[in-house]
Formats: structure tokens, C-alpha cells, sequence
């Protein structure tokens, strides 16, 4: 047993000695984290954190966790080395989808039966405003250079622009129908949408605020209603972004220069959320249905793992 | 903790009221109308069945409010601003009457839940020649064939598109052979028309065929009754026709043969069911149970998508001209956004919404049609009910 112990630890050391890092996944129905170590591709620990949680993400300094677990009504701060709760933030009602801003101090959560936005001051857990948006808002982003916080309501299928400053809408662009997730290029010069319902992702210039380009995903022997973009990232060079086919069980490769689709990665299945590791060299998916993980080599393009982490594994953050 | 949590709420009821009036007033100058009315009788409360299911009188108009609501959200954002006014008309008054008098050129669109033979007595009426009316209420594949209307969209899936979605699922389980047992009323003998034609169209086999006949006679219960009843050639599966539920609860659990039920009991093909709750349908059941106390019924979830249909019509188009909502609503453009997966849109060969059926069981969805593996050429909803070579509507749009 102790051998057993010993041995664990020195390769979690020899292998943490080139590249540790530890992805955390939320599991939808096990009320739990599961926590997976992606280099030696193993399930290491499954802690119990709430009711329902979906949404997660890690502070810039790597310290905390901020888990949504949406039936408990709150936002959890756990810190990301004990896994134990340190904290809670007054989310508002069923909270599923947040952003945390650059400075790491300003936490964004979509409200959804509630039509608002609530914005939150991490450090004094109290919340700061309510923003009205449209009908349920999902997904939510701040740009890297801290202009902005864009809101995407899924039944008004508009991205609602708020000025940082002000804390108020000062625009807002029609998409396609259910856009349900959005993320900003490292340079905040675009931000990309994704529509469930149109199956489509949506490149919007951050000045205009208006659509420049419109991607149809079209996967050979997959019904068109299948095609559910969720998930999206882009990598910080802008050379390529990912978006996950939700039931379709792709995630699709992107040229962000010239906006092909270069391939599409089978991976689990109804992916849903993707995070990159931290040197951008991997992607991680969540896959709602079949309960697993799915380790992605970027440099090769291929899948190489996927892992089984519990019960509809929802949203996944990593730490270096 | 719980005081602390009820002053939050306040406080942010307070601040969500101060948003809404600075909005209201930002938008105030430059604000376009878009008036829709609501058409609906009061209806005879018919015998109880079952204690378990009350009669609920607001079928239908809950749904419209809260369509409203989402609408002028969205209208916020676009300046336009959705009045929704509802005429509801007693028992013995007259729809032809109130729509003549009420619904005068203030109301482009017209949401109307009429029984079927009412829907189009308002239709032809001179007054609704300039209108756009929304059927919440009928299933009959008549009215979307040889007595459609140019003037007249139909929310709810028809008949035939109903039994089609129970063909494909009793294909892909290989029930082949149907024992239909049909209820007395005119309404069971046009659903049973449409199990017949989906029979046709699916290769499937109709072994045996039986009416249920009302009797009072003191000797016969549903235990025994049914059990006689049902004592007839081998069947994979009894196919039930009774629209008002009079009979088809007592067949489970009580045929001669240990035999699945489906049809208007048991195993049932709905636009919209408690059950369902994927591709967000979860968030609308909650949100229409909240403003309602009760659960969302299949009349409201179509009087919701007529005033969402309007709605994401009059957004995108940015307008509230009735001839150009009808044209977009009739083109590929359109695509509504109903909880359900595929986006909804309308056929335009006969004005009916196009849109998934979901097979649901009392306390579980149990498979949504189109059922895979079921192809069409253009989209898959189009396996179920009237395909444009098969319709015989003609109104030029």
C-alpha cells in the first residue's frame, strides 16, 4: 500500500517535473468535481461540491475555483488545491453560466429565468448591479483588454454589448436563433458565437459590432438538426478556433485566419465544453452523454484519450 | 439567512422596476406597434373522467402572455413595442359578432383558439381579409387541405402528422401489426382516418379493427368489458382513437393479451408535454409555471410560438407591416426557435408549423419524431403529416 502511494507520488512528481497540470471537471448529476490528471490521462479524485454544478472557472492566479452549482442557488470559491469551500458568492437564482473578468476580480452570471445579468465584486461577495438582458441569457464573456462584457440570450437570439465602464447595454446584434456560448480573440478584436439552432458559428467584428462572417458546420453522415454548436475557444495566436457539436459529437477545427473548417474531431458524446491547457498544446472536452472526457493533441490534431469522470460531466477548468 | 435573502429579492425587484422605466423611457419617442389579438370562447366544462385532471378554463391565453413578455423583452432592444389584446367571447355569445365588432384595423394578427368549425367562419369574414390569423386550437387535416385559407396559419400538428409520428416510432420497434380500437365521435373517426393513412404509408398492418360502443349496462365494467373486448386475432400493438378521453385510459393494463397501448392514451403523440425537457424546454416550463401556477398545456405552448412566431417576424424584419411579417414567416428565412431542436418554420404549401412531435408516456418522454432514420429529401419534419405533392390545398400565398 504504501509502495503503491509512494510510486503514485514520484510519477505524479517525474511527470509533474515536465508539465503538471490538473483539469477540473463538473459533474451535472453526481453533485461532485472530478478531478483528472490529463498527462498520465487517469481520474484522480472526485470530490462532492454542491447541487447541480455546471459552470467553473479558476481565478488568474490559479488559487480558486468558482463553481456554479445551480440548485444550491450560489456560487461556490473553492480553493483549487484542498478542493475545499471557502466561500460563496449571492449568484441569484439557479446560476449556470458566468465570466470572470481579467483582473480576476468582477464575477458575470447570466440569470436565466430572471432576464439579468448580475455582476458581483469577488472580493466582497456582494453584488455590484443587475443588468437587464433579453430572454434567457446563457452564454457570457469579458473581453481580455476589459471593454467589455457581452451577454447572449438564447430566446431573444441577441449578444447584448455592456461598456465595462458604465455597466449599462449600449448595443445590441441579432444573431441566429439560440446562440448559446461566445468568446473573444486574445486581441478582443473578435468575439465568436455559436447557435444551436442555426448550427452555425458567427465571427462579429468588436468595433462594428456586426456580423462579419457566418460558418455552417456540415459533417458528413450527421443530420443537420444534430449539429448544436456550444462550446467555443480560440487560441491565443488566433491561428485556430474549436467549437463543440453538442450531440453531434464533433469538435470542429477552425483556420481563424481564413475561417475554413479545417476537420472534424470525433470525440464523446454531446460535447459541450472545451478549455485549452494552459501551454495551448491540448484541449479538453466535456461529453455530456457518454459521461467522459476527451483529450485532444492540438499539434497533432488528434484525439488521443478520453476518460470516464462521472455522471453528465458539464463544464471543465484547467490549472497549471 | 433567510431575512437577508428576502431583502436581496426586494432590492433587486426595486432596481429591475427603475430599469424598466428608464428603458421604457429611452425607447419611448421611437417605438413601433405591433397589435395582436387574442380570439378565444368560453367553453362547456365536459364531464370529469378522472379526479386527477381539472378542467382549466385559460388554455391557451397564458401562453400568449408570456409570449408577450418575451416579445417586448426583445422589443426593448428594437424599440417595438407588442400589445396583445384578448377577446374572450361568453358562451352563448357569437365569435362572428365580437370578431365584426372587436377586432376592427387595430388588429393585423389575430390569435385565434376556436373549435375546428369555427376557425374558418371567421376566416372568410370580410373583415379578415387584411389579417393574419393563427389557429391554436384545431388538429384537423381538412382545414390544412381542402378548406385551407390564405389568411390562416395552424400552429398544432394536424392528425395525419400526429399518427405519422406514432407509425414511424411503431415501425422502428417493429409493432407491425395494429389492433385500432375507435372511439364514437366524429373527431376519434378522423383520427382513426389518419392511423389508417399512416398504416398505408408506413407498410404497417391494421389486423383488426373495433368501435367502442357507450353502453350502461350495469353488468359490464372496464375490467371485464375491456378484457372481452379485447379478445381478438394476435396484434403487436392497440392503437387507440378517443380525442376527448372517454374510454382509451381503461384499455392499459386490462387487454385480453399483455399488449403495449398507443395512440390518444398510453404511448401519445403531442406538440408539447410536462415531460419534456431538453433543448432548453426545461427553462420555458419553469418560466410558464411560475407566471401560471400550473403546467404548460399543449393550446398554451401554441398560443406561445403564434406570438413568438409574430415576434421573431417583426425583429428581424425590423417592421410590423403585415404583408411583409407574412412573407418572411412564409420564407426559408424564418426559423423559430420552439424548444424542440430543429427550428420551426412554416410549410408553405398549406400554412402549417413545421416541427418535431414528441412521443410522450404520463411520466416520461419516451422518443421524439421525426424518428431517426426516417429521410426526406428537404428536412425530416416533412415525413410527418401532408408532403407538398400530397397536399390539396390551393392558395396562392
Amino acid at each position: 500500500m504504501k509502495k503503491n502511494v509512494l510510486g503514485l507520488l514520484l510519477t505524479v512528481l517525474l511527470t509533474g517535473a515536465a508539465q503538471a497540470e490538473t483539469v477540473f471537471v463538473t459533474l451535472e448529476k453526481d453533485n461532485a468535481l472530478a478531478v483528472v490528471d490529463p498527462i498520465i490521462g487517469k481520474l484522480i479524485n472526485t470530490v462532492e461540491i454542491g447541487q447541480r454544478p455546471r459552470g467553473i472557472a479558476i481565478s488568474p492566479d490559479n488559487k480558486f475555483l468558482y463553481v456554479a452549482t445551480s440548485d444550491d442557488n450560489t456560487i461556490k470559491i473553492i480553493d483549487a488545491d484542498t478542493l475545499k469551500e471557502v466561500g460563496r458568492l449571492p449568484s441569484g437564482k439557479d446560476p449556470e453560466t458566468f465570466a470572470l473578468n481579467p483582473a480576476g476580480d468582477r464575477l458575470y452570471v447570466s440569470n436565466e429565468d430572471d432576464r439579468l445579468v448580475t455582476v458581483i465584486d469577488i472580493a466582497k461577495k456582494k453584488v455590484i448591479k443587475q443588468i437587464k438582458v433579453g430572454v434567457e441569457p446563457e452564454g457570457i464573456a469579458a473581453s481580455p483588454n476589459n471593454l467589455w462584457v457581452v451577454s447572449a440570450s438564447e430566446t431573444t437570439n441577441m449578444v447584448h454589448w455592456v461598456d465595462v465602464k458604465t455597466q449599462t447595454i449600449v448595443e445590441n446584434t441579432l444573431v441566429d436563433p439560440r446562440p448559446r456560448a461566445l468568446s473573444f480573440t486574445a486581441d478582443s478584436q473578435q468575439l465568436w458565437v455559436t447557435s444551436e439552432m442555426a448550427g452555425t458559428l458567427m465571427i462579429l467584428d468588436v468595433k462594428t459590432k456586426q456580423i462579419v462572417k457566418t460558418i455552417k458546420f456540415d459533417v458528413q453522415g450527421v443530420t443537420a438538426d444534430k449539429i448544436q454548436p456550444v462550446g467555443v475557444v480560440i487560441d491565443k495566436d488566433r491561428k485556430r478556433g474549436y467549437v463543440a457539436l453538442g450531440p453531434a459529437n464533433r469538435v470542429a477545427v477552425i483556420n481563424a485566419q481564413t475561417f475554413e473548417v479545417e476537420k472534424y474531431l470525433l470525440v464523446g458524446q454531446r460535447v459541450w465544453n472545451l478549455a485549452f491547457s494552459p501551454d495551448q498544446k491540448r484541449l479538453y472536452t466535456t461529453n455530456g452523454t457518454s459521461n467522459d472526457i476527451s483529450l485532444i493533441d492540438l499539434e497533432t490534431q488528434t484525439v488521443t484519450k478520453s476518460v470516464g469522470v462521472g455522471t453528465y460531466p458539464w463544464g471543465v477548468a484547467v490549472k497549471p | 439567512m433567510r431575512s437577508i435573502n428576502l431583502l436581496v429579492q426586494k432590492t433587486f425587484k426595486f432596481l429591475f422596476i427603475i430599469h424598466l422605466v428608464s428603458v421604457s423611457m429611452a425607447y419611448a419617442g421611437a417605438k413601433q406597434t405591433i397589435n395582436i389579438a387574442y380570439l378565444t370562447q368560453e367553453q362547456k366544462v365536459p364531464p370529469p373522467l378522472s379526479n386527477l385532471d381539472t378542467f382549466i378554463k385559460d388554455k391557451g391565453v397564458l401562453g400568449a402572455g408570456l409570449a408577450i413578455d418575451d416579445n417586448n423583452t426583445t422589443g426593448q432592444f428594437t424599440g417595438q413595442q407588442f400589445v396583445l389584446k384578448k377577446f374572450i367571447v361568453p358562451l352563448d355569445g357569437n365569435v362572428v359578432d365580437a370578431f365584426n365588432k372587436d377586432i376592427g384595423d387595430q388588429y393585423p394578427y389575430v390569435v385565434v383558439n376556436l373549435p375546428a368549425d369555427a376557425i374558418n367562419k371567421v376566416a372568410d369574414l370580410p373583415a379578415a381579409k387584411q389579417k393574419l390569423l393563427f389557429d391554436v386550437a384545431t388538429v384537423d387535416d381538412a382545414l390544412r387541405n381542402e378548406q385551407c385559407r390564405a389568411n390562416v396559419r395552424h400552429i398544432l400538428p394536424s392528425r395525419a402528422m400526429r399518427a405519422d409520428a406514432l407509425a414511424q416510432y411503431m415501425m422502428k420497434k417493429r409493432w407491425n401489426k395494429w389492433f385500432l380500437v375507435i372511439g364514437a365521435t366524429e373527431e376519434d373517426r378522423l383520427f382513426a382516418d389518419a392511423l389508417r393513412r399512416a398504416a398505408k404509408r408506413f407498410g404497417m398492418k391494421i389486423v383488426e379493427e373495433k368501435t367502442w360502443e357507450h353502453t350502461y349496462d350495469a353488468r359490464r365494467t372496464a375490467q371485464s368489458d375491456v378484457a372481452v373486448f379485447t379478445q381478438v386475432d394476435d396484434y403487436d400493438v392497440l392503437v387507440v382513437a378517443d380525442e376527448q378521453g372517454r374510454f382509451g385510459e381503461y384499455l392499459e393494463y386490462r387487454t385480453w393479451n399483455a399488449r403495449p397501448v398507443i395512440g390518444t392514451q398510453g404511448l401519445t403523440a403531442t406538440a408539447w408535454h410536462r415531460t419534456h425537457e431538453q433543448w432548453g424546454a426545461v427553462q420555458i416550463q419553469n418560466r410558464f409555471k411560475e407566471q401560471s401556477g400550473r403546467w404548460m398545456e399543449e393550446a398554451d405552448y401554441a398560443a406561445y410560438l403564434a406570438v413568438r412566431a409574430i415576434g421573431e417576424a417583426a425583429t428581424r424584419t425590423k417592421s410590423n407591416d403585415l404583408n411583409r411579417l407574412k412573407d418572411y414567416m412564409l420564407s426559408d428565412a424564418f426559423a423559430l426557435q420552439g424548444y424542440k431542436g430543429n427550428p420551426l418554420s412554416f410549410r408553405s404549401w398549406d400554412g402549417q408549423l413545421r416541427q418535431p412531435i414528441l412521443l410522450a408516456a404520463a411520466r416520461s418522454m419516451v422518443a421524439v419524431a421525426p424518428i431517426e432514420g426516417f429521410l426526406h429529401p428537404k428536412t425530416e419534419l416533412d415525413t410527418l403529416g401532408y408532403d407538398q405533392p400530397e397536399s390539396t390545398c390551393k392558395w396562392s400565398k
